[in-house]
């Protein structure tokens, strides 16, 4: 016994269930590719219509919003082109509803698993990340069929805004669904409390009314705030992409919306950093806990 | 020192794990608890203590001791699924554990996505399992059944496919726990065969079973485990009169 332990040769030696965090995506690339596949296949497994809920949901949920928005509320006459306007913002906020939701339920969701076999844990958020892009592309093809209609002609630049958007709102919800995933298997209410997240999400950017409504009424220090969380900023992003060029632009894209990029960015990376880290502290237990 | 083929595969150093068993699951019993002065925090209870063993590469050890004397936390510390709460365990190669098979199953999947998702699951590359396939479904000996959703297999069919796939994965340590006593006669016999084979092809072993004849006929050393503690290290026959005298 003493000698395993003075052995010199313990160079290939690794400790068990010490992955490299997030890092593992890239190592498991194909564990990654069947999870996601595993859930893609088998979210609309014995339902009659199948994919089309994937677009039944958000046009019901956009029919909704432009009913009572749109006309009695009368923002149809405020904002040009209102139904581009809030469909695109209305997919950000989706996708992030999604991707979150997903990621915080991840790891008590695979529970049977987690509990037996060892393999990195962050691959089940991240895996619920990519299944709700998956389920987001539907809706992009929706939103630019709409675009097309009011006249819309496709740039470089603003196709370049959508991706950086999509990529924006991909990390923040990777980086929330870590934390809130880990919380969720010492205490249930994180789930409870990310449902209240998702409430204030619609309604915490610009979709459903427009950024200068809040320009004139905030002080400059929290408008900054407001233009900085990353749902606004990737929401600016899509209305600059699908809708800006097809209004009259009377409503114009915030000023400085790259600074505002730039900082939500900052906060989405730094979500990953907390996220990841506690994860990490959390994870040790997740077998013994759940 | 010359390097031999009997350097470890395993090193359990020190190992100490507890459980704690919680007395809250939200936060506001852990407040409401704290405010009343009841006792939020959680009991410890001491699972392994101070555990220490050394296996070879190639060697079959048996982990022995009554219910709950932390022999399946062993094998789960060993996996990497737990983790110790002080000491520290070392692993050499690549580890499978056929600690619950079949805990990747997706009901919904047919019994040929399955063989791909657990296996994946278990480590194996995309390469490795079209390799195997064809052994996996011949060895479960469900061929017919393969494009079938598993939720329509029976749980002898269920646990021939899964052992299936967790038997045929590239391994160089094997974890075995207490699995080897499901399915009929024929296919429980078709197992102990195959683990047979690999401990003939120098696989390292560590066998936890309630079955005498198997660990016997597997392992050449056993471990006894009695409340947490290491009690006794050596061959397998002494290892089992220690335990069965513990048993009485
Ligand atoms: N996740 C857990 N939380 C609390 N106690 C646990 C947990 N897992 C195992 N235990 C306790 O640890 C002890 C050892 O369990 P185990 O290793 O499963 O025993 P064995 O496999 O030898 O029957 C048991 O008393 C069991 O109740
Ligand atoms: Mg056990």
């Amino acid at each position: 016994m003493a000698d395993g332990l003075t052995n010199p040769h313990l160079s290939d030696f690794r400790t068990p269930g010490r992955g490299n965090g997030i890092l593992d995506i890239f190592t498991k690339r194909y564990l990654l590719k069947v999870l996601v596949k595993k859930d893609v296949s088998t979210r609309y497994r014995n339902s009659i219509f199948g994919w089309l809920w994937s677009y039944a949901k958000p046009l019901a949920q956009f029919l909704v919003y432009f009913l009572v928005i749109g006309i009695i509320l009368q923002m149809d006459r405020g904002v040009d082109n209102f139904p581009v306007y809030l469909f695109s913002g209305l997919v950000v906020v989706n996708l992030f509803n999604e991707a979150f939701n997903n990621a915080t339920r991840s790891i008590v969701g695979n529970k049977a698993l987690v509990r037996k076999i060892y393999l990195p844990r962050e691959l089940f958020p991240v895996s619920t990340v990519i299944v709700a892009f998956v389920h987001f592309l539907p809706q992009v093809v929706i939103l630019i069929l709409a675009a097309l209609l009011y006249g819309w002609v496709p740039s470089l630049l603003g196709i370049v805004a959508a991706l950086v958007g999509m990529l924006l709102i991909t990390l923040f919800s990777t980086g929330l669904g870590l934390l809130f995933g880990a919380l969720n298997v010492a205490y249930r209410d994180a789930q409870n409390f990310v449902e209240i997240i998702r409430t204030f999400s619609t309604w915490s950017a610009p979709v459903l009314y427009s950024w200068d409504m809040l320009a004139h009424r905030a002080p400059d220090w929290l408008f900054h705030i407001y233009m900085s969380n990353p749902l606004t900023a990737s929401v600016e992003l899509f209305h600059y992409a699908f809708w800006f060029d097809t209004s009259d632009g009377s409503l114009a894209t915030p000023p400085l919306l790259l600074i505002y990029v730039a900082v939500a960015f900052v906060i989405a990376i730094a979500s990953i950093f907390i996220g990841q880290f506690v994860f990490r502290r959390f994870e040790r237990n997740f077998a013994q806990d759940l | 020192m010359t390097m031999t083929d009997t350097r470890p595969s395993i090193i359990v150093d020190n190992v100490r794990k507890t459980f704690l068993i919680r007395h809250s699951h939200s936060m506001k019993e852990a407040v409401i608890g704290k405010i009343r002065g009841r006792k939020v925090g959680s009991t410890p209870f001491q699972a392994l203590d101070e555990v220490s063993f050394t296996v070879n590469e190639g060697e079959s050890v048996a982990i022995l001791g009554h219910n709950g004397s932390g022999k399946s936390t062993m094998l789960k510390l060993i996996s990497g699924v737990l983790e110790p709460n002080a000491g520290r365990i070392l692993v050499r190669g690549r580890l499978a554990g056929l600690i619950e098979v079949g805990a990747g199953f997706h009901p919904d999947l047919s019994g040929r996505e399955n063989v791909y998702l657990n296996a994946a699951i278990l480590g194996m590359t995309e390469k490795e399992t079209d390799e195997r396939f064809d052994d996996i479904v011949d060895f479960s000996g469900i061929r017919e059944f393969i494009d079938q959703e598993v939720k329509h297999y029976s749980s002898g069919m269920f646990m021939r496919l899964a052992f299936s796939v967790a038997i045929h994965t590239e391994l160089d340590v094997l974890l075995v726990d207490e699995i080897l006593s499901v399915g009929d006669a024929p296919f429980r016999e078709k197992c102990n065969q195959k683990i047979r084979e690999l401990s003939d092809a120098g696989k390292t072993m560590v066998v936890v079973s309630h079955s005498v004849g198997t660990v016997r006929e597997l392992c050449t050393r056993g471990i006894v485990l009695r409340k947490g503690k290491k009690i006794f290290d050596g061959p397998i026959e002494e290892a089992l009169e220690v335990h069965k005298a513990k048993n009485k």
